[in-house]
Parts: C-alpha cells; sequence; structure tokens
C-alpha cells in the first residue's frame, strides 16, 4: 500500500450502483489521470454509505467533504477544484431537508452525526475487496486475540456478558446459542451464517456482506473456536450477486493470508468457510429450512425442538446466527463485554442498524444505539417526510411485525419496547407510510408476500393465509361483509398458534397490528364502504369539480368507458353508473378538476 | 499468518496509509492553490511535500490546498496548523518544502528565516 495525499471513497452499494456510480467513478480516474495526479489521489471504492437515495455519493479525505447525486460530468469539477486547488464545489454539497445551508463535512450531517456505527464500522469505508485495509482497521485483531490468549469458554462469557441478541428477528441472546451448542454432544460441529435476507425494505446484511464482509469471516472463525467448529457455511441468496462475489473474494484472501484454513495464527487451529447460495425463497430465512436447503433438501422448516444447537446441520450440533449478529462479535472481543453491554437499553444492549424505507427523506443505512426513539431515527436521522405529508406509521419488522402508529413515536425502540406495541424488530426494516396509505391495503400487501412465500408443508399457514388474503382482497374491493373482522381475527390466533414455524405464526401479525391501530379504517372500508386514505381504487368515487374544470375534453378523450360526457368549454361529468373507477383522467386532466371521494 | 505479533506489524504499516480516513491528524499542511500560487509553483510543492511525509513515514499530518490568501506575490506559499499555532512559510521552493517537513513537523521547530517575506 502507498501514501497518498487524498483518498476519494467512492459509495459501490448496490442502491449507488443502481444509480450509476459505476460511470462517476470511471471519469473521476480518467480526470485524475488526465492532470497527474494518480500518485497523490487515491479512488477507493467502497460499500453502501447509507444515505441511498443521495446516490452516486462519495467522500473525499482528509477533509471529509461529502458530494451527493453526482454525475460523470461534475468530475472534471471535482478533480480541478477540490483536488487541485481545494475548492469544494459547493453546488454538490447536500442540503438537509428544513435546513438552508448546503454542508460540506460529511460529521456535521444529522445523519451521520447521530449513528453509532459498530456492525457498520467499516463499511462505507474501507475497500471490501482489501483485506489489507480491513487489517488497517483492527481486522483479524479479534481472532488473533481468542486464538492465542483466550479459551473457548472465556470467547462464550464474553459473548455472554455482552448481552448480544441475534439481529435477525427473535432477539435470543447470542452467547447462549454458542453456549448450548458447544455443551451438546458430539465431535463434529459447524458454524452457519444467515444471509437470506429476506424482508421487503430491509437491506442491511447485504450492505455489510457488500461492504464489510471480512467482519463475518472473523466472527464465524472466533465463534468456530469457541464450539470447536472447523467449517462454517454462509447461506446467501442468489439475489445478492454482488454479496455473494465480494464474499467469494473475500475468503480467497483471507486463506491467503492464512486467516483461514490450517493451523490459524499457528496455532493448531483449523477453520473454513464456504458459501451457500440460496435461490431466494423467503421460508429459508428460517433457521431449519435454511439448514435443510444447504443439506440439499427442499427449504421447509421442521419442527423445534431439537433446536441446531443440539441438532442442526447434518443433524449435528450448529450455531446459526444472521449476518449483523457476526458484525458485533470482533468488537466485542477487541473492545470488551462492558463495554458493549453500556450502550443501548436494560435488556437490549449495543446498537441496531435499521433499513428506512418508503415515505422518508433520507430513505437509506443507519446503525443507532438501542433506545433511540423511532422520532429521532424517522424524523432527525430520516429527515422525515416527503412532500409536506403527515406521518401515519411505521411497520417494523416486515411481514412477520406490526405498524406503529404516531401516538408512539417516542418509544424508546429495543426487543421489548416494539414486542409491547405488538410489532418486532425483526431484521430492522422500517417502512415509513404516510397519510395517503390505506392500512387496510398495507396488511394486505404483507398478507399476499407470505402467501406468495408459504412454502405449503403446514395447514394453518398455507390455507390460512390464503383465507385471511380473500377476505382483505373484499375488503379492499368494497365486498367487506360484517363480522369480517372478528374472522379475521378468529383466523389469526388459530394461525398463530397452530402453524409451523415463525414465518406462519407470524403471518397474521401486519394485520393484528393494523386492526389494534386503525380498525377505524377496516369499519370504513366495510360498513361505509369507503377508503379513508384514498388509496383502495374500488371504493372511490370520481367526480369533476365544476368551477375548475375548463371543458378541455382531455378526460372524455381519454376515458376507457365512455362515462365522462359535456360540452366543449362548459364543465363535464362523470356518470358514475359506467365509470370504471381506473383514474385514467384523473392523470390526464391538467387543471386538476378531477377529484375522488 | 503466524502469529498476532506478525498481525499487529502488518497492521501498524497499513494504518499509516488508512489513518487519513480517521479525520484524526495533528498536523495540518496546507498549501495555497489559487491561480497564483499554481503560477508560482505549487503544484511541485504538493508532490514534494507527500515525498518527503513518506520519507519520514508521518501519517498524522493532513496535506490539504486552499485557495488564493492574498498575498500573491510570496506565492508559493503553505501554512502549517498544529493546534491552535498557525505558521506561514512563504516564497517556499521543493527544497524549503523537504526541510519544512523534517524541521518543522519531524524536529518541531519552526523554520523562523522562511516565515516573513524576504526584504
Amino acid at each position: 500500500m502507498e501514501m497518498y495525499r487524498s483518498h476519494v471513497l467512492v459509495c459501490a452499494g448496490a442502491g449507488c450502483i443502481s444509480s450509476d456510480c459505476k460511470s462517476v467513478q470511471s471519469a473521476l480516474r480518467e480526470h485524475i489521470e488526465k492532470t497527474g495526479l494518480e500518485n497523490e489521489v487515491k479512488v477507493v471504492e467502497t460499500g453502501c454509505m447509507g444515505p441511498c437515495d443521495l446516490g452516486p455519493v462519495i467522500m473525499i479525505f482528509p477533509d471529509g467533504v461529502f458530494y451527493r447525486k453526482l454525475k460523470p460530468e461534475d468530475a472534471v469539477e471535482i478533480v480541478n477544484e477540490h483536488l487541485i486547488k481545494g475548492k469544494v464545489v459547493t453546488r454538490l454539497l447536500h442540503r438537509p431537508v428544513g435546513s438552508e445551508e448546503r454542508v460540506a463535512d460529511f460529521g456535521q450531517l444529522e445523519f451521520f452525526k447521530r449513528q453509532t456505527r459498530i456492525a457498520l464500522r467499516n463499511t462505507g469505508i474501507i475497500n471490501p475487496e482489501s483485506v489489507e485495509e480491513y487489517i488497517a482497521r483492527d481486522g483479524y485483531r479479534a481472532l488473533g486475540k481468542v486464538l492465542s490468549q483466550m479459551t473457548p469458554q472465556q470467547v462464550i462469557d464474553t459473548v455472554k456478558e455482552s448481552g448480544l441478541r441475534g439481529r435477525g428477528g427473535a432477539g435470543f441472546p447470542t452467547g447462549m446459542k454458542w453456549e448450548f451448542t458447544a455443551r451438546a454432544n458430539g465431535d463434529t460441529k459447524y458454524v452457519v451464517c444467515n444471509a437470506d435476507e429476506g424482508d421487503p425494505g430491509a437491506f442491511m446484511d447485504r450492505s455489510i456482506l457488500e461492504g464489510d464482509p471480512h467482519s463475518v469471516l472473523e466472527a464465524m472463525a472466533i465463534c468456530g473456536y469457541a464450539i470447536r467448529a472447523s467449517r462454517g457455511y454462509i447461506y446467501v441468496r442468489a439475489e445478492y450477486p454482488l454479496a455473494v462475489d465480494r464474499l467469494e473474494t473475500a475468503i480467497n484472501k483471507a486463506r491467503e493470508y492464512g486467516l483461514l484454513g490450517e493451523n490459524i495464527f499457528g496455532t493448531g487451529f483449523n477453520f473454513d468457510i464456504e458459501t451457500r447460495v440460496g435461490a431466494g425463497a423467503f421460508v429459508c430465512g428460517e433457521e431449519t429450512a435454511l439448514l435443510a436447503s444447504i443439506e440439499g433438501q427442499r427449504g421447509e422448516p421442521r419442527p423445534k425442538p431439537p433446536f441446531p444447537a443440539q441438532e442442526g446441520l447434518w443433524g449435528k450440533p450448529t450455531v446459526i446466527n444472521n449476518v449483523e449478529t457476526w458484525a458485533n462479535i470482533p468488537p466485542i472481543i477487541l473492545n470488551g463485554a462492558g463495554w458493549f453491554a453500556s450502550i443501548g437499553t436494560e435488556k437490549s444492549k449495543g446498537t441496531k442498524v435499521f433499513a428506512l424505507a418508503g415515505k422518508v427523506n433520507n430513505t437509506g443505512l443507519v446503525e443507532v444505539p438501542m433506545g433511540t426513539t423511532l422520532r429521532e431515527i424517522i424524523f432527525d436521522i430520516g429527515g422525515g417526510i416527503p412532500g409536506g405529508k403527515k406521518f401515519k406509521a411505521v411497520q417494523t419488522g416486515g411481514p412477520s411485525g406490526g405498524c406503529i402508529p404516531e401516538e408512539y413515536l417516542d418509544t424508546p425502540v429495543d426487543y421489548d419496547s416494539l414486542t409491547k406495541l405488538g410489532t418486532i424488530m425483526g431484521s430492522g426494516g422500517m417502512i415509513i407510510v404516510d397519510e395517503d396509505t390505506c392500512m387496510v391495503d398495507l396488511a394486505k400487501f404483507f398478507l399476499e408476500f407470505v402467501q406468495e412465500e408459504s412454502c405449503g408443508k403446514c395447514a394453518p399457514c398455507r390455507i390460512g393465509t390464503k383465507r385471511m388474503l380473500e377476505i382483505l382482497q373484499r375488503i379492499t374491493s368494497g365486498d367487506g361483509r360484517q363480522g369480517d373482522i372478528e374472522l379475521l381475527e378468529e383466523l389469526s390466533r388459530g394461525i398463530k398458534s397452530s402453524a409451523l414455524c415463525g414465518l406462519g405464526q407470524t403471518a397474521p401479525n401486519p394485520v393484528l397490528s393494523t386492526l389494534r391501530y386503525f380498525r377505524h379504517e377496516y369499519e370504513a372500508h366495510i360498513n361505509d364502504k369507503k377508503c379513508p386514505a384514498g388509496a383502495c381504487q374500488a371504493l372511490l368515487t370520481y367526480y369533476i369539480n365544476p368551477e375548475t374544470c375548463r371543458g378541455c375534453g382531455l378526460c372524455s378523450k381519454e376515458c376507457p368507458a365512455g362515462a365522462i360526457t359535456g360540452e366543449k368549454k362548459k364543465p363535464h361529468v362523470i356518470d358514475p353508473a359506467k365509470c370504471i373507477k381506473c383514474g385514467s383522467c384523473k392523470q390526464k386532466c391538467k387543471f386538476g378538476s378531477i377529484i375522488t371521494v | 499468518m503466524k502469529s498476532l505479533e506478525e498481525l499487529d506489524k502488518l497492521r501498524d504499516r497499513l494504518q499509516q496509509e488508512m489513518k487519513i480516513r480517521d479525520k484524526d491528524y495533528d498536523v495540518a499542511i496546507t498549501v495555497s492553490m489559487g491561480t497564483c500560487g499554481i503560477a508560482a509553483g505549487a503544484r511541485e510543492i504538493v508532490k514534494a511535500l507527500l515525498e518527503e511525509l513518506k520519507q519520514q513515514g508521518l501519517n498524522n499530518v493532513a496535506l490539504t490546498q486552499t485557495s488564493c490568501v492574498g498575498l500573491c506575490q510570496h506565492e508559493p506559499l503553505l501554512e502549517v496548523t498544529r493546534g491552535s499555532e498557525k505558521t506561514t512559510y512563504v516564497n517556499v521552493d521543493q527544497e524549503m518544502a523537504k526541510e519544512i517537513v523534517r524541521k518543522h513537523l519531524v524536529e518541531g521547530t519552526i523554520v523562523k528565516d522562511w516565515t516573513a517575506p524576504k526584504k
């Protein structure tokens, strides 16, 4: 490695790649070479920096200037002004929502300032394809430490004392999982990484794999030492090709350096890791289905117990943790259990990565201490709701979770507070919805997802969710019947208590939680045949405001049902009997005269 | 990798290059890079400084640029900032730049003769 006076970090997370960071990067490189700066300035491709909606984004060090929404043509100005003359290119800086001024220093942006990055400590800062950059930031020191200075039991005790709980959803104490597996009978044991991230709107695991793959490899090797396993598997979905690629590169580099393989650190400890690419079935995120899939069986769950700690992969005791959980392990070993336990709340230690999606200004990835309020995450870091709309609810935990309405925005987020509100932490997806979202429709969306992804092994999930979906479909299309709400509740109770795995047991949650907080919306759909949010097409009535209609006739030409009539230059009228509520007239009208109620 | 010591040695070497991303430096050298500075050869000064910083293995120094500071006749011009202490060197050439790194940054003595314009 060489010394440079400036590093230009170009985000190459999947979000920025889709906004074409690659051509920005090559334009920067090209112009840096043209101006003869290639020995002074280094361009580094990193993983996800977090503010995905601002992509392509770059950071320039040593000053830490953050540029956003770049186009290849901006490269010339950045090189000529910033890199040569030291002048910040103001027009390319980010202006936070509600602020008059553009901010140069990334550390001064609320989005970054309020974060505490443990799992994401390297993501967006290092080149994920360079093991050297990982090592420069204390990479593999934790592995070196446990192998040369700690007993397996001490490692387990450290993880237990840290209070780390599983980041995949259920929040089971990680140290206990390790201890159960270590104590289980048998000589052959396995370490598995669950990288089958499937919740709609959650992408923290992908970002860690893409941005800091070595942190997962190191943590798995540490666990291997603690439970006396010599082989690990990473089960990652095929929809994450970049993550698979970078994992493979990382595994090969780690082997080259002798950080995986035989006799690691000269201690006689052997450990190696392989990836297994899943075909993208949501149910394979469930641990027993995932293990079956690694074995080459159908990805279907089985009853627990026995838990994987007793009988896991190929019937052998197995530790299975999620990507984000793994990424927390090396810092815990290096900084101590006490350090980690000092962050967060009483029963939820450390930080949590949240993926902000939906109706929020700063969609992207953020990591905050447990106990941070929803308001701070959504409004201070997330920048609030776009377009001056009103916040309505946030869905946490994906299809297994539930929604939280406005009155609970000041709740400190941890495993237990979310459970109390009728939802779950889940993997950390946060889908924010505004006043235009119909909560019945939202519940229907998740039920559709679950119905599609149900593996079909058990009847409650296969048939029960189908019946629930049918009820939701008829409610949203205006055919809701009296007693539908009660029927939904009854079905939910039945499915929750009798489904085989977590997928089915949690599938009714979106319905139950929207019923808990937005029952009136269900009632309006059923009793009044109205959608209060104005989202369910079938329940809308279209009419033309005679005061603003200019009689241009565009709508009547557009209407496929011939429902609109009127004389030229005089207000037009929609015949409700003919109207099929397709909404095409509303899109066409230039005067906003077509109104829905 | 045969031992933790070996890893630590490697890390220390690699950190030299990576420290720049921590925004955690003790000294900043800021070279004036207005049109006047560039015309007077400031680009070469930056290269010389970087070379010497590498030579000396200094990784706690930020080498940055700024625009014209209004003393165009004294370009190339650079400023060394350590905490609240600021020193401006004027009419710097490549050799002087290297000497400033050795004297001011390594030894800690300000080269007073070069801080004021020559009479």
